[in-house]
């Protein structure tokens, strides 16, 4: 079982939580926090795995982690996963991101951290892994889009302009913050069919 | 409606949505906290409107503030409403904050029932989707209930999307409604064969989490995972299936032998590293499971740990880490296997990973031996030295701790040196262990006589030093040492040398800064000190004064103490200070007081086991849950209520501890950790083995004083604080082991005498041989913890009670009861829920069928299903082929449930699993696998061979030899079976003969062949095999088994036979009487074959024979010949009977009833054991031993028309003497003849 999912950047500020256990607001922040603190000071070069430690329920849990540009993308896992396996989902995952964003960035996650969830929803429900396979993930991910633009229809145009037109407003927006784009570097591990 | 419509949306366009949000936080870094303050007031108005296209936005915006940590359980209500949107734009957006935020608690949830059934039952795949996905993160029990039965409906769903969410989140159904695991169960296990690699994938991960918690329910699945195995290509249905078996063999230890050789193959086949890694994992846990078992796999142990090596030294660290893992857990079953990379081991402590200097430092836990474990632990202390980060230095140090004291220190073979070592951590600054440190202080000292005296000294030295470690206030985790310190030096302090100055030393002013229960300790211990000096002091012939003014000390120092805060130190304190104005008194009058003093602190406290209190047995006729005072009534006042709530937490408090503990340990459990209690002292070299009293034990010092202790090299400098001494004893341990090795060369002639001693004092010494040579320096007794008396063996699982997995532990392979098979159903139900009633009623059909089918049923299958049966049918045929003669027929169930009375422990498949593993080795060797087809003379030379054997299979007394050849002969059989599975799929009109072919699978016994030698000629060779049909009391199937001894192709084969008035083989409908049957296969040269014929009979009384023809033809390259063989088919009594088992309440009912006839029937000369007797009559003839005593046995079996038949077998002197009963008496004659025949060709 997977028992919670995060991607925070270098600074520790949370782009997408995601757990699948019950904790109160204050108590996700603090694990947050603290898994960003056990996270961020290790160097690169090291392996991914952490012990749980006291984090989310105990020491039968671990962290599984990928550091990808300005993203941390940690996974916490209990013992019935296997570690590669995750490290594997993980990649998947920034794939697929990458994928659906076309070239994507911490921007877009700060942005559509709701399109986020839809993606992740598509690989992951309730903390069991449910589909690994890209294209798969993405034809569903794109049907829900197309179904959702359908819907739209007439009525979503001016929105869509006129959120066009803010974006323009707002010369600060754009991506002259952009700090990176998720470059992918695929490490040796072979990743799933 | 239009213009509102759109009037709507260009009001919505200047809302601010949740990219404008984000972007305004991001604005407003400096006051964040309240341009979200004005963002929620902004949202709060948005919900309040009743666009649906506002509240969706306000609610996304929503799920974003909740990820940044702020509460919105406030919106809840506004979540289901979005939630409940016909648009899946918005009906996404309501679940995915739904959630989000979403929990048990969550009042509103009970609201969502509805809609979320409606959702699921959306011809929308993705409302169906988004419902399913929402639903898995904020499942309640309630929901689980009331919507389970929908979710199972959507297992079946047409499209895989929606089936593979269905599956998945039946997993989150079973936790919080545990009732639905069995109903639903048959229905995921079909599932693992679903087309669709994502929802097999989906079934797999499902069961694996159950099985991961229950490994024993899910045991019966394994023939089916094991064909997954083989078969799927998918990495992560493999990795979960390879890992869901490593969970599974150590319950059954048969499943590991089968698994090992393509866990092998996969290893060495795979290139996936997360695969390989997975069955690395797999073949260690096998491993460890077969550790007691099979002792020869040593060959797989060096693959897996050349392959963990491989990853060790991988450059890659998460391999790395991985490879310490797993290498880990082979440390515990195979030490020296991974013992020899100890190298590799260390040098992992130098990376620059903590996590993987983590692992290696547990496994140098289980590397450590009397002879390196000092040379390990100087490792060790270095890196202490050099460790950056108070964690991992803590790490380090219980490590150190840890190693040294496992399994009561074992290892050490110096406690001097340990004691040195410990005090060398106490330098450790910013520690958190002081704790550890000092209880393993006071643990050495109590326990270890020898070491005392070397503590003692070692102790006052810290004293006397203590403002080193307590000198910073931050250091306060290490100041724990004093108190072990003080407490050594007071309650042994006749060993000191000094005690004036450590007494001195502890009453220093600056102890007032120390902790609290330090300084109550330091006030104790000082009068204990102090008794021991007055004792000094008196014995002496100095005068008097000295003794007083060893008194004044103590009235000077204590008034500090008396100031204390701590309560404890004041009452100490005060308490000790009269006293010793008491006796300051006496000493002015010169009364000698040191004995009366001393008498204090008589006596030696013995260390406790931690769990002794909680293991006194209550005693007899004390209830603890009654009360001793009836509680006062409620009526009392609030303030009395308060005073005595003290007690009554306390009497509640104990009896909750100590009832339950003894109530919820079963006998069996108790004698099986007593047991392994036993065995763990018997290894244990300093256990003292029980005497009546462990008190006793301890008073009597066994040997203590006999044991040469080696003279303490007085060189070592105790008193250099700050210095590190432990190297110096390995120096001198080192020095001392080359003594002691030439002294022992020089000794030879004594050494026999000397070894003999050392025997009685080691015993059961589990280090390795070469560690024999090393001698403890100090021979030690190391005194156990005491125990209440009665205590009882008892070691508490603590499992968590909350633990939702304990719910699901279900029996999951009883047949479901009629009750059971459906979930309930809310009878509410609205009408408005679109589901067609034609999916409805499937669902209501299907769900309480256990996977197989029978014929039967299958006919009475709408058309549509048919196709989908066929399927499944087709699949499980190439399942059993796959598997060998492995899996169970189909039919297995319902033929289980006709017979009378099943044994209680074969269920049905249990036996099929035992039968499954019972053929242990995959048939690797081609030569075993080929021989049946090779050598003609197999079959009927298995008959011969098969009774002999047979008996000593089933006892399991025979050496090897006969195992070995009995498990080859299984392989032919397996072989044989292959072939009758493949005959069927060729011959749709073979249904009805697989199942009845299947009688004897179910035998407890081991398949043994029964084929008689039908005909034979030099074309072709005919055995057969009679039994009768469990299913139809009128009909006997023969199973032929076709060879073709010659080198041509022989086709076209007919078999006839003549009908009798009684018997009849059944032809296809259309056929004649006279025709014969087409054999429907054909036979390349050596290949042989089965069919099965079919023959109804009317009268069983009698044994009958029937002529018989095959006819051929033999193909030759250029020409053909038509051939034919006659046979006679001999239908004896005994092939009437069919095995049925019995319980000895039924049968002996049975015998008083009085309808049974009886006969009688005496062998005399049979010289076999009486087992083989009975086996081979079991064997034979078809018969069940109902009960055995001694020499003398009853019997049961059943006529396939129902006739009883019981016999009472006794043996005496080569005699054996057969009283049968029947009711019908000719059948009954007959079969005690033929009984009578088997007997004589023996």
């Amino acid at each position: 079982m997977i028992k919670a999912i995060l991607i925070f950047n270098n600074h520790g500020k949370p782009r997408l939580s995601k757990f699948y256990e019950h904790y109160s607001e204050d108590t996700e922040q603090q694990i947050i926090r603290e898994t960003f603190h056990l996270v961020s000071k290790r160097d690169e070069n090291v392996c991914n795995f952490l012990e749980g430690g006291m984090l989310i329920g105990g020491s039968e849990n671990k962290l599984i982690c990928r550091h990808y540009a300005t993203l941390y993308f940690v996974f916490c896992v209990d013992s019935s996963e296997s570690e590669l396996g995750i490290l594997d989902l993980i990649q998947v995952f920034v794939e697929t991101l990458d994928k659906c964003f076309e070239n994507v960035c911490e921007l877009d996650l700060i942005f559509h951290v709701d399109k986020v969830h839809n993606i992740l929803a598509e690989m992951v429900m309730g903390g069991m892994v449910l589909e690994t396979n890209m294209n798969e993930i993405i034809t569903q991910v794109d049907a829900q889009n197309k179904m959702e633009k359908s819907e739209a229809g007439i009525a979503g145009a001016p929105a869509r302009a006129v959120s066009a037109v803010k974006n323009m407003n707002l010369p600060e927006m754009p991506r002259n913050i952009n700090i990176g784009d998720i470059s992918i570097k695929v490490p040796n591990l072979l990743s799933f069919k | 409606m239009a213009l509102k419509i759109v009037k709507g949306s260009i009001d919505r366009m200047f809302d601010k949505n949740l990219q404008d949000l984000v972007r305004g936080i991001r604005n407003h870094k400096e006051d964040e906290a309240k341009y979200i303050s004005t963002c929620i007031d902004e949202i709060k108005q948005e919900l309040k409107q009743d666009n649906i296209a506002v509240k969706a936005n306000a609610v996304c915006k929503l799920t974003y503030l909740q990820m940044l940590g702020y509460d919105v359980s406030w919106a809840a209500f506004n979540i289901v409403e979005v939630m409940s949107s016909s648009k899946f734009t918005y009906k996404r957006i309501g679940y995915l904050a739904a959630s989000q935020c979403f929990h048990e608690s969550t009042d509103v949830i009970m609201l969502t029932t509805n809609q979320i059934r409606k959702d699921l039952s959306s011809p929308n795949q993705y409302d169906t989707g988004v419902a399913l996905t929402g639903l898995s993160c904020f499942v309640t029990p309630d929901l689980a209930r009331d919507l389970a039965n929908d979710i199972m409906t959507l297992m079946s769903h047409t499209k895989p999307y929606i089936r593979k969410k269905a599956v998945l989140i039946m997993y989150k159904v079973f936790l919080k409604y545990p009732e639905s695991l069995r109903p639903a169960f048959p229905r995921l296990k079909e599932k693992l064969e679903d087309p669709d690699p994502g929802v097999q994938s989906a079934a797999v991960n499902v069961i694996c989490e159950l099985a991961r918690r229950n490994p024993k329910n899910y045991l019966s699945l394994a023939p089916l995972f094991f064909k997954l195995m083989t078969s799927s290509t998918n990495n992560w249905v493999l990795i979960k299936i390879i890992k869901l078996f490593g969970a599974l063999t150590p319950l059954e230890p048969r499943l590991g032998k089968k698994l090992i050789e393509p866990l092998t193959n996969l290893i060495h086949s795979t290139s996936a590293m997360s695969l390989l890694y997975e069955c690395v994992n797999t073949v260690i846990a096998v491993l460890i499971s077969l550790s007691s078992g099979m002792p020869n796999h040593s060959a797989s142990i060096q693959l897996c740990v050349q392959k963990l090596r491989i990853l060790i030294e991988d450059s890659d660290q998460n391999l790395k880490y991985l490879g310490l893992l797993a290498m880990s857990k082979i440390l515990k079953t195979h030490p020296k296997s991974v013992q020899s990379h100890k190298d590799l081991i260390l040098q992992c402590l130098d990376d620059k990973d903590e996590s993987i200097r983590l692992r290696a430092l547990d496994l140098l836990y289980g590397m450590v031996s009397k002879k390196n474990l000092m040379e390990i632990v100087k490792k060790l202390m270095l890196h202490v030295d050099k460790a950056e980060g108070t964690t991992y230095r803590d790490e380090l140090l219980t490590k150190i701790i840890d190693i040294c004291s496992q399994s009561n220190y074992q290892y050490i073979t110096n406690f001097e040196w340990y004691i040195s070592i410990l005090v060398e951590l106490t330098r450790l600054e910013g520690t958190r262990h002081g704790h550890l440190i000092a209880s393993q202080m006071l643990d050495v000292a109590i326990r270890v006589k020898a070491i005392r005296a070397f503590a003692v000294a070692q102790m006052a030295t810290l004293l006397d030093n203590a403002h080193l470690l307590t000198g910073n206030t931050q250091r306060n985790g290490i100041c724990e040492v004093l108190y072990a310190a003080a407490w050594i030096c007071g309650e042994f302090s006749e060993h000191l040398e000094e005690p004036m100055a450590t007494l001195e030393a502890m009453l220093r002013p600056k102890v007032a800064t120390l902790p609290g229960h330090i300084q109550a300790v330091y006030v104790q211990n000082a009068a204990k000190l102090f008794a021991t000096v007055l004792r000094g002091q008196e014995g002496a012939p100095a005068d008097s004064t000295v003794a007083q003014e060893t008194s004044q000390l103590l009235i000077d120092r204590l008034p500090l103490f008396v100031q204390s805060s701590n309560l404890e130190v004041q009452e100490r304190a005060s308490c000790i200070l009269q006293l010793v104005k008491y006796i300051q008194k006496l000493q002015q009058k010169d009364v000698e007081v040191a004995e009366e003093v001393t008498a204090l602190f008589a006596g030696e406290l013995n260390p406790v086991a931690p769990k002794a209190q909680k293991k006194v047995p209550v005693p007899e006729g004390l209830d603890l849950d009654v009360w001793i005072n009836e509680p006062p009534s409620g009526s009392e006042s609030e303030d009395e209520g308060r005073k005595s709530k003290g007690k009554a937490v306390f009497a509640k408090d104990e009896s909750r501890h100590t009832k339950p503990r003894y109530t919820e340990v079963d006998e069996k459990e108790l004698a099986k950790r007593r047991e392994v209690r036993k065995a763990e002292q018997a290894n244990n070299p300093f256990y003292i083995k029980a005497s009546p009293s462990s008190q006793k034990v301890y008073q009597d010092g066994v040997g203590v004083e006999h044991i040469p202790v080696v003279q303490i090299d007085l060189s070592v400098p105790l008193k250099v604080p700050g210095m590190p001494m432990s190297d110096q004893y390995v120096k001198l341990e080192e020095e001392r082991r080359e003594r002691n090795k030439a002294d022992k060369k020089k000794k030879k002639d004594k050494k026999k005498r000397e070894k003999g001693e050392k025997g009685r004092r080691r015993r059961g010494d589990s280090g390795p041989e070469s560690e024999e040579d090393i001698t403890p320096a100090h021979m030690v007794d190391i005194v156990t913890e005491e125990m209440p008396e009665n205590a009882l063996p008892s070691d508490d699982d603590d499992k968590d009670p909350n633990d939702p997995h304990k719910a699901l532990n279900i029996d999951l392979d009883k047949p479901l009861a009629d009750s059971e098979k459906k979930l309930p159903v809310r009878s509410h139900r609205p009408d408005e829920v679109l589901k067609s009633p034609m999916e409805d009623r499937q669902v209501v059909e299907v769900v309480p069928e256990p996977k197989k089918k029978t014929g039967k049923e299958k006919k009475e299958k709408k058309d549509r299903k048919k196709s989908k049966e066929k399927k499944k049918k087709h699949k499980q045929e190439e399942e059993e082929d796959l598997m060998g003669a492995g899996s169970e027929e189909p039919v297995q169930p319902e033929e289980t449930k006709e017979v009378a009375a099943p044994p209680p422990a074969s269920t049905p498949e249990a036996s099929d699993l035992d039968f499954w593993l019972s053929n242990a080795p995959v048939p690797s060797n081609p030569q075993a696998a080929a021989a049946p087809a090779s050598t003609p003379r197999t079959a009927s030379g298995m008959a011969a061979v098969a009774p002999d054997s047979e008996p000593e299979e089933a006892k399991d007394t025979e050496p090897e030899e006969t195992k070995s050849s009995t498990h080859k002969k299984k392989k032919q059989k397996k072989e044989k079976k292959k072939k009758k599975h493949h005959h069927n799929h060729s011959d749709g009109a073979g249904d009805e003969s697989v199942q009845n072919g299947t009688v004897e699978e179910e035998e407890p016994l081991p398949p043994m062949s029964n084929y008689a030698l039908l005909a034979e000629n030099s074309y072709i060779k005919m055995v057969c095999d009679i039994q009768g049909n469990l299913q139809d009391g009128s009909q006997v199937v023969v199973s032929v088994i076709f060879e073709n001894k010659c080198d041509s192709f022989i086709k076209s084969m007919e078999f006839n036979v003549l009908d009798s008035l009684n018997s009849k083989l059944q032809r296809p409908d259309g056929a004649g009487p006279h025709d014969g049957l087409i054999v429907p296969f054909q036979l390349p040269p050596g290949i042989s074959n089965e069919a099965r014929f079919i023959f109804s009979v009317q009268n069983i009384v009698m044994p009958q024979k029937l002529k018989g023809t095959l006819t051929f033809i033999v193909k030759t390259d250029d020409s053909s010949t038509h051939e034919k063989l006659d046979f006679k088919l001999h239908f004896t009594c005994t092939s009437y009977l069919i095995t049925t088992p019995c319980y000895s309440d039924a049968y002996s009912k049975l015998l008083e009833s009085g309808d049974l006839k009886g006969c009688s029937l005496k062998l005399e000369g049979v010289n076999q054991p009486f087992h083989h007797l009975l086996a081979r009559i079991c064997f034979h003839h078809h018969f069940s031993v109902v009960e055995r005593i001694d020499s003398c046995a009853s019997m049961y079996s059943r006529s396939i028309q129902g006739h009883h038949m019981c016999l009472l077998v006794k043996t005496a002197d080569q005699t054996v003497s057969i009283d049968a009963k029947c009711d019908e008496p000719g059948l009954l004659g007959n079969v005690l003849d033929e009984i009578k025949l088997t007997f004589s060709q023996c």
